[in-house]
């Protein structure tokens, strides 16, 4: 009886395996450390204003919530502020969605929350954008002229390509279908080389881990102060789990 | 006013205060008959604590429900944007939405947890099938409950998973289009829907499931607790009239409980200050994206605690109906060939049989496409919905001689084992896509999960079972 108990339950190993892939690459792992170092976070927001307010709206996102990130509202005026007046406001875009849609053929979500819903099988929403931003090439068949690993026909174009330059991808090579004998698959043979580009490849991809650090503490900014009043909570939990333990314990001695 | 109590002029005021009350409203009287003078067993165990946690856990839910609710807009184009301005500009508006979406998860933990308590010790064996029927009544309204629930953010995995649970309404003959309209108020989810799935969330069946916890709560002290052995306590009873193995709940619950209780709450806080989306099963990923009626998610799945029932709706084929007419045939001949009942009893199983194997797959194995039976689709939502209501039906299908697993048959426990196995392996393959495996796995769950509970007037009563003792099995605490 044991026996075929146990056979049933190994045959769940094979359930697991079923699991689809899902279209795109493997995704990097974001460097998680920079989402409690502030600089990194500032200069984050910065290069979101710049580089995806003009499209993108993060519009639950308050200019003055930045105040979290040690920075003072008249920094955050004089810095950051570019389509409102008004530090109170929320970072709406200034751009029509109308026409958006028009241009990208869909509009530009919203990032408010971005980091928290691209979370998936191939890790957290932050691995996801750290990779998606650092996986475009140049590809004249596509509308915008760009392509990209992670988000294969991707509407949005590359918005920081003057930082990291430009490059294309090799051309594809044939090798053997492993699933089919006798055919052939294209495999991606991977990017040529980078050209131009202000920032070198690793200073690019530190400034892409501020910009997706800033994005991950924008989609919740209650994070840092919930961690770490949690840790208290739990402390408190531990010594009033021991006091109701031994009250426990003082009444049922009594009981036969 | 001649039946006053009377106290001394010069007793404490807060026994005056008491007496003033008592004769009006029976709040002593109240307090002792629930809780202070209750007599229950002293041999509970751990799976005693789930009870009370299921209370504190409703509690919970209603409080951060009330603040949620000063907040929340329930208008299709408000909804999402008003979730994110509590989870940032109302403070501690975090915690308190984190609260709700945890203690949600965590209600279903503890109510599948004390439902198998019952399962273990045979709770709702006579006298007590009214407190397992009132609390199969919970379960339903807490399933639907939480599903309006899900609604409210109004994000992705909201939307497309209310579109596709009403849309299994429309599949019921003949009156499914206009009840799924019904429901949602519109042809499709749209504000509509969110408005009356507020309305019942917040107040219709709340009101419901609090006065079904009350029938339970006073059905159960009516007749008195049942425990991990199975005997009656109020059989043997001492010179004062109390039971035997029987202690107050006050003081020795009180504190007990304040136990459970405790951990309970160590584990719930760090569920919502250290991981509040639980790897996207407390809060799934997808819901972070405002609901698209153009944009259909690629997979859409239930929260967790729907799988199992997800995978066995998905699992009713057209192929399964086959099984399921089979089984209709084998379940009626063992019945009448070896069945004791009378002869006129016998007949119309016949008849019975005759009807429900035409209407579950119809005459579709002859080839006429006229004479094939109703969709599969509507068949998987009656087993979806059966497989809850089966569990109505528990008190009597359970033809064991003893209440408690205790003192069943050692093989006995092997068929739990593979029951709640399946169970499990239900609910994983409910949240995974579909696929064939994963499908023949979910139909042998599906046969296992009703035929432990259909076929248990026969099996319950097979085997050898050991004596029960004549008092409760308890180890002084030191």
């Amino acid at each position: 009886m044991k026996k075929i108990i146990l056979s049933l339950l190994m045959c769940l190993g094979f359930v697991a395996g079923a699991a689809a892939s899902e279209g795109g690459i493997q995704w990097d792992k974001f460097p998680q450390e920079k989402v409690s170092d502030v600089a990194s976070l500032q200069n984050g927001a910065k290069l979101f204003v710049n580089y995806c307010l003009n499209c993108h709206s993060a519009s639950f996102m308050r200019y003055n919530r930045m105040r979290d990130l040690d920075l003072s509202e008249d920094q955050i005026k004089k810095n950051l502020l570019f389509a409102t007046d008004r530090v109170g406001d929320v970072m709406k875009t200034s751009i029509d969605p109308k026409q958006a849609k028009d241009w990208f053929g869909t509009t530009p979500p919203d990032l408010s929350v971005i980091a928290r819903s691209r979370s998936g099988g191939g890790g957290t929403g932050a691995d996801y954008l750290y990779t998606y931003l650092r996986s475009y090439y140049r590809d004249s068949s596509k509308p915008t002229g760009w392509d990209n690993r992670a988000f294969p026909n991707v509407a949005m174009p590359h918005v920081l390509w003057e930082l990291q330059g430009q490059r294309e991808a090799l051309p594809e090579v044939e090798v053997k279908d492993p699933h089919n004998e006798g055919k052939t698959i294209h495999q991606w043979a991977g990017y040529g080389p980078l050209v131009g580009g202000t920032m070198k490849p690793g200073e690019f991809d530190s400034n892409v881990g501020d910009l997706v650090a800033y994005m991950v503490w924008m989609s919740e900014p209650a994070q840092a102060t919930r961690v770490r009043i949690g840790v208290w909570v739990l402390l408190f939990m531990g010594l009033f789990i021991v006091f109701a333990w031994r009250l426990n314990a003082v009444y049922w001695k009594e009981v036969k | 006013m001649a039946e006053f109590k009377q106290v001394p002029a010069d007793a404490p005021l807060g026994v005056k205060l008491m007496t003033w009350v008592d004769n009006r409203f029976p709040a002593t009287q109240l307090w002792n008959d629930q809780w202070g003078k209750y007599y229950a067993p002293k041999n509970f165990n751990f799976w005693y604590i789930f009870g009370s946690l299921a209370m504190l856990v409703l509690v919970i839910q209603i409080v951060t429900g009330i603040f949620l609710t000063m907040h929340y807009k329930p208008d299709a184009a408000l909804a999402f944007a008003s979730v994110e301005y509590i989870m940032r500009d109302v403070p501690w508006g975090w915690l308190i939405r984190y609260m709700h979406s945890t203690g949600a998860s965590a209600f279903f933990i503890v109510v599948y947890l004390h439902m198998f308590r019952g399962l273990l010790y045979g709770s709702y064996r006579k006298p007590r099938e009214l407190v397992w029927i009132f609390g199969c009544a919970i379960f339903l309204c807490l399933m639907a409950e939480a599903f309006m629930g899900y609604l409210l953010p109004w994000g992705q995995m909201s939307y497309w998973g209310a579109q596709v649970i009403v849309n299994l309404f429309a599949a019921v003959p003949f009156v499914g289009p206009d009840l799924a309209l019904l429901i949602r108020g519109d042809y499709v989810v749209s504000d509509a829907t969110l408005n009356r799935f507020f309305s019942f969330h917040v107040i219709a069946v709340p009101l419901v499931l609090l006065g079904l916890v009350v029938a339970h709560l006073i059905a159960l002290h009516e007749v008195g607790s049942n425990n991990p052995d199975g005997i009656e306590i109020k059989e043997k009873r001492g010179a004062d009239g109390h039971p035997l193995d029987g202690i107050p709940s006050h003081p020795y619950y009180t504190v007990h409980d304040i136990f459970g209780v405790v951990i309970f709450l160590a584990i719930f806080s760090a569920v919502v200050f250290l991981a509040p989306e639980f790897g996207g099963y407390f809060l799934e990923y997808n819901n972070f994206i405002p609901a698209d009626p153009l944009k259909t998610p690629a997979h859409i799945a239930p929260v967790w605690y729907f799988t199992p029932y997800y995978s066995m709706l998905r699992a009713t084929t057209d192929e399964m109906l086959y099984v399921f007419q089979a089984g209709v045939v084998i379940v009626a001949l063992a019945a009448i060939l070896k069945g004791r009942f009378g002869s006129v009893t016998k007949i119309v199983f016949a008849v019975a049989a005759a009807a429900v194997f035409v209407a579950v797959g119809g005459l579709k194995f002859t080839g006429v496409s006229a004479l094939a039976g109703i969709d599969a689709k509507f068949w998987g939502v009656v087993v979806m919905g059966g497989a809850v209501v089966v569990l109505f039906f528990l008190p009597w299908l359970d033809h064991s001689k003893v209440k408690s697993i205790r003192y069943r048959p050692s093989w006995h426990k092997y068929v739990y084992l593979v029951f709640v196995a399946f169970f499990l392996v239900l609910g994983y393959l409910g949240a995974q896509p579909p696929s064939d495996v994963g499908n023949r796995v979910s139909q042998i769950g599906t046969l296992i999960y009703f035929g432990f509970f259909l076929l248990m007037p026969w099996w319950s009563q097979l085997g050898e079972f050991k004596p029960v003792p004549e008092r409760v099995t308890f180890k002084a605490h030191h």
